[in-house]
């Protein structure tokens, strides 16, 4: 049946040499009143039926092989060269489990290391982690680590608002235990007033770059006021961007964290993404999560090994800073595998690509009479648009044409009623644009 | 020759893609935000591919061989899964777009939700967790949550036996509660003593709740479950349980008929997604009507049958939607969950429907007494009988103790790596931790009698050769990609990124 193997005569041999008559001996601890209840579940189906029933169940979806998509707000649609795939589907990958046994893990072992290095050098920290569950949960995990530093004595966080909604959602939904204090998004403030939040209770500030609404801002003098408070400064980076604009490294970041999901891994409607985590070296033995590291075997041979283990929770238990076990191992490795497909040039080009889709979308739209889009400051691949009517609207009939429209930011900002995040990638072709364009004219 | 690393194969000028050149005019790039070097490696198409093939065979996995890995579920990984997960409507599908445009993953995830509430008898259930520490982690905030809204913030400790998973003690502290240990009895189980005297005085009104993994770590079903649920839901406490071992349950016992409160899900273990080198896993989570207006969200709901009758010009109106829990704990990750798993366990659930899924936990629970049985004699088998004295069988994995009396200077770690030179990927060594030495194997229902029977004929030579050519033991593994590593030299200089990565090198 299905994946199971045995046979009939399998079964009876074994069952004998195990001394009971039938499977129903084996289960004799479990409470006879609740033993054997039926599942009321649809019935078994083959092969060829459940292949027939994914595709159906995929066909209701409007995705991004149908449609020109311009939706992006923390999930993106990216260009993933073949070979991302054809790693990944490796057997040898996917069907291995966490590397507990270095000897014959080297591959995921080695994989990760090659994954953290150049998290490294897209970042420009000196370590990564092994990744968490998603860029939410890594900027959750960052909370940690700074209240860590401060030893517990500082209790206050400082969030921009222009950190994904959802980011700061989940943040307090891990912190909601904990005796501290998450302030700072409430209103509309810029970088210059979460530094007069700043105080000597202050453990971190965590700001987005680019920020939520596309922007890309120097955020040197925000790192120099934070230090000069000795608290921390967390950046939640889009890696696709650090393509082209600084890395938080080099302008003073303590922690960087962000959604990996750009890096070669589709949108499957939301995850299984991968949570990146980078650090400076003196605070890297606060990290949370797997760590892999370079060592040598017996015989002198370079290898690699999960290492700072004592800090995790099979270990520390009660005392662990986080219970985290898994990482986001094969989308590490698609991480991996697509940047060194990228390279230096690679990578730069796609940055450059996106740049360039999303600046001539802008200055089209901008354009157009009864929609406005904000300027003011540089932008990557995301930008505000604001509308002659609702959203909601706008994208039903964006629908209609053939396009997945924009993320309505009055979902959650209230004072930007009728103002779309739009999104162009590399994957958006000038006819598209120009699609976009011609039928947002037509909704004035 | 070991694999250099991908910096080693780079050459200035070398790239591994073929992008399109813009088709829109260039903007002015800000250049005072632009960064001075990217230091990625330069690397040809072929030349990745060869590389991370080469990586690939250095790994052991399900696809190449047994992983008796107890607590991790290492059972086959169907294929069409796989592809499944790659059609275009699921791979390519944004998780903020409009529900309209995506009902038939929201009827995925509502089916999905469904169907692990009946195999576990559970009102209620969200997809949300990413990962089995994350569905303990949201159980533990929902207990928390409900003490506090009825008045009782002070009930601040968890319960958790000894033997538990490192995640549950870990979880509990990050939730902001309490532990308290308990031992087990002499059987290995719960000490209900223990645990009413937990249960009384003056810490009755501090307990929470308690966690308690079913079967247990040691593999053995808790033959007093009923009266340990009994001892903590009298003083008001409320019970989680760790479904990490659900794939000795499934047909066989509803953990929320059994009176449990709550309980995360292991998709990645019981309902076969794949494992990935250490994730992605993920965790769903199960509760009863005390919990449900807590679960975090969000979950999908399917509207009322008359909201199904409403149409628009666009056809048929929505028939699911997204909704929050109205006490909710919150968010525990971006979007609605590891989407990608939840389909694979969807295609998993279809293939067998409920009798196959019965026929599974059989299979595991045979294969997990069957291999026990031929290593009896061979290996001491911990927590052999019941309290009682009588027999017991296991669940789908088992404890053996991996040392000997007759060779003092061998470890189970020994054991472990000589199994390695047989061919074969190790048990989990020293857990659970109330078992010296301890060896945990599960084989899963998916292994053949002719290759358990391979497994127990190598753990037997195993064992002959530690008392007789204990060194084998010592230097192995001999025959895998690499020798014992040291370990501490990794820890003491830390090494964790390649030079050439670092911006500054």
């Amino acid at each position: 049946m299905s994946y199971i193997p045995h046979t009939a005569a399998e079964t009876r041999d074994m069952l004998a040499q195990i001394g009971v008559e039938s499977f129903d001996g084996l289960f004799a601890d479990v409470p006879a009143a609740h033993r054997f209840p039926a599942l009321d579940l649809p019935p078994a189906m083959s092969e060829m039926e459940i292949a027939a029933e994914m595709l159906a169940i995929s066909e209701a979806n409007d995705h991004a092989g149908d449609f020109a998509m311009f939706l992006g707000a923390g999930a993106y649609h990216h260009f993933i060269p073949s070979v991302v795939n054809h790693m990944l589907l490796r057997g040898e990958f996917y069907t291995a489990y966490t590397p507990y046994q270095p000897e014959i893990s080297q591959g995921t072992l080695q994989a990760t290391y090659e994954y953290q290095s150049m998290m490294c050098a897209l970042t420009g920290m000196d370590a990564a982690n092994a990744s968490h569950y998603d860029g939410a949960t890594s900027l959750a995990e960052a909370v940690t680590v700074a209240l860590e530093v401060s030893r517990n004595r500082r209790k206050k966080v400082i969030l921009s608002h222009a950190i994904h909604p959802q980011y700061r959602e989940v943040l307090r939904a891990y912190h909601q235990g904990r005796d501290i204090r998450i302030i700072g998004d409430r209103g509309r403030g810029e970088l210059v007033d979460l530094m007069e939040m700043l105080d000597s209770n202050t453990a971190m500030v965590a700001v987005q770059y680019p920020n939520f609404f596309g922007q890309v801002e120097d955020l040197r003098r925000l790192a120099d006021t934070v230090h000069a408070s000795g608290g921390l400064l967390v950046v939640v980076a889009n890696p696709l961007a650090l393509s082209l604009f600084t890395p938080p490294g080099e302008f003073g970041a303590d922690i960087v964290v962000g959604e990996g999901q750009p890096l070669g891994i589709p949108l499957t409607f939301g995850g299984p993404y991968l949570g990146y985590f980078a650090i400076k070296q003196r605070l890297v033995r606060k990290i949370a999560g797997r760590i892999i590291g370079e060592t040598v075997d017996k015989d002198g041979k370079r290898a690699y090994v999960m290492t700072l283990r004592p800090r995790e929770q099979d270990i520390k238990r009660e005392r662990a800073t986080s219970n985290i076990c898994t990482n986001q191992g094969l989308m590490a490795l698609a991480a991996a595998v697509y940047l060194s497909l990228m390279g230096k040039n690679g990578l730069r080009q796609v940055g450059e690509l996106n740049y360039h889709k999303a600046h001539y979308a802008a200055a089209q739209i901008d354009r157009l009479d009864g929609y406005n889009v904000d300027m003011t400051k540089p932008f990557f691949n995301e930008f505000v648009v604001a509308c002659p009517r609702p959203i909601a609207e706008i994208n039903a009939a964006l629908l209609e044409a053939g396009i997945i429209g924009g993320y309505d930011l009055a979902q959650h900002y209230y004072h930007l009623p009728n103002h779309m995040l739009l999104c162009v990638t590399e994957c958006n072709t000038r006819a598209e644009i120009d699609r976009l364009v011609d039928t947002l004219e037509g909704l004035r | 020759m070991a694999e250099p690393i991908i910096y080693d194969l780079s050459a200035p000028g070398r790239s591994g893609v073929n992008l399109p050149a813009p088709d829109v005019p260039l903007a002015t790039l800000p250049e005072e935000l632009l960064r001075d070097d990217l230091p990625l490696p330069e690397v040809g198409e072929l030349q990745v591919v060869r590389h991370f093939v080469r990586l690939s065979q250095l790994n052991y996995s399900i696809d190449t061989g047994l992983y008796p890995l107890g607590s991790c579920t290492m059972k086959y990984n169907p294929k069409i899964n796989e592809d499944a997960a790659r059609l275009p409507g699921l791979a390519h599908l944004h998780p903020l777009a409009d529900p309209a445009s995506c009902q038939g993953a929201m009827m995925l995830m509502h089916d999905l939700q469904n169907w692990l509430g009946e195999i576990s008898g559970f009102e209620a259930v969200s997809l949300t967790p990413a990962a089995g520490a994350q569905g303990e982690f949201a159980g533990i905030l929902m207990i928390r949550q409900y003490h506090i809204d009825r008045g009782e913030p002070e009930r601040d400790i968890i319960l958790v036996p000894d033997s538990a998973h490192g995640t549950n003690p870990a979880t509990v502290t990050m939730a902001g509660l309490r532990v308290q240990q308990l031992p087990a009895n002499a059987a290995g189980e719960v000490d209900l003593s223990a645990l009413r005297e937990a249960c009384s005085g003056e810490n009755a009104q501090h307990i929470a709740g308690m966690m308690l993994t079913m079967p247990s770590t040691l593999g053995l079903f808790e033959p007093n479950i009923e009266q340990v649920i009994d001892a903590v839901q009298s003083v008001g406490g409320l019970m989680y349980m760790d479904g990490a071992n659900m794939n000795a349950l499934m047909a066989v016992v509803k953990p929320g008929e059994l009176g449990f409160d709550c309980m995360h899900y292991n998709l990645h273990k019981t309902f076969s997604t794949p494992h990935g080198g250490g994730g992605p896993g993920s965790g769903a989570v199960g509760v009863n009507a005390k919990l449900r207006d807590y679960l975090p969200g969000p979950i999908v709901r399917r509207k009322a049958e008359a909201d199904d009758a409403a149409t628009n010009d666009n056809g048929p109106g929505c028939r699911y939607d997204w909704r929050m829990p109205p006490k909710s704990i919150g968010r525990l990750k971006a979007f609605a969950g590891n989407f990608g798993m939840h389909l694979r366990a969807y295609a998993y659930i279809r293939a067998y429907g409920g009798e196959g899924l019965r026929q599974v936990t059989r299979c595991a629970v045979l294969n997990a007494n069957y291999l026990r049985e031929t290593l009896r004699g061979e290996y001491t088998l911990p927590y052999d009988e019941t309290a009682a004295g009588e027999r017991r069988y296991c669940g789908h994995e088992f404890v053996v103790r991996g040392a000997f009396d007759d060779a003092p200077d061998v470890h189970a770690l020994d054991l472990s790596k000589r199994l390695i030179d047989y061919g074969f990927h190790p048990p989990t060594n020293y857990f659970p931790l109330i078992v010296p030495e301890a060896l945990l194997i599960e084989p899963t229902e998916t292994e053949t009698k002719d290759d358990l029977d391979k497994l127990a004929e190598a753990l037997r030579a195993i064992a002959q050769e530690a008392r007789e050519a204990p060194q084998l033991l010592h230097d192995a593994p001999t025959t895998a990609p690499v020798r014992r590593l040291d370990e501490a030299r990794a820890a003491r200089q830390l090494h964790l990124c390649c030079p050439t990565a670092r911006p500054s090198a």
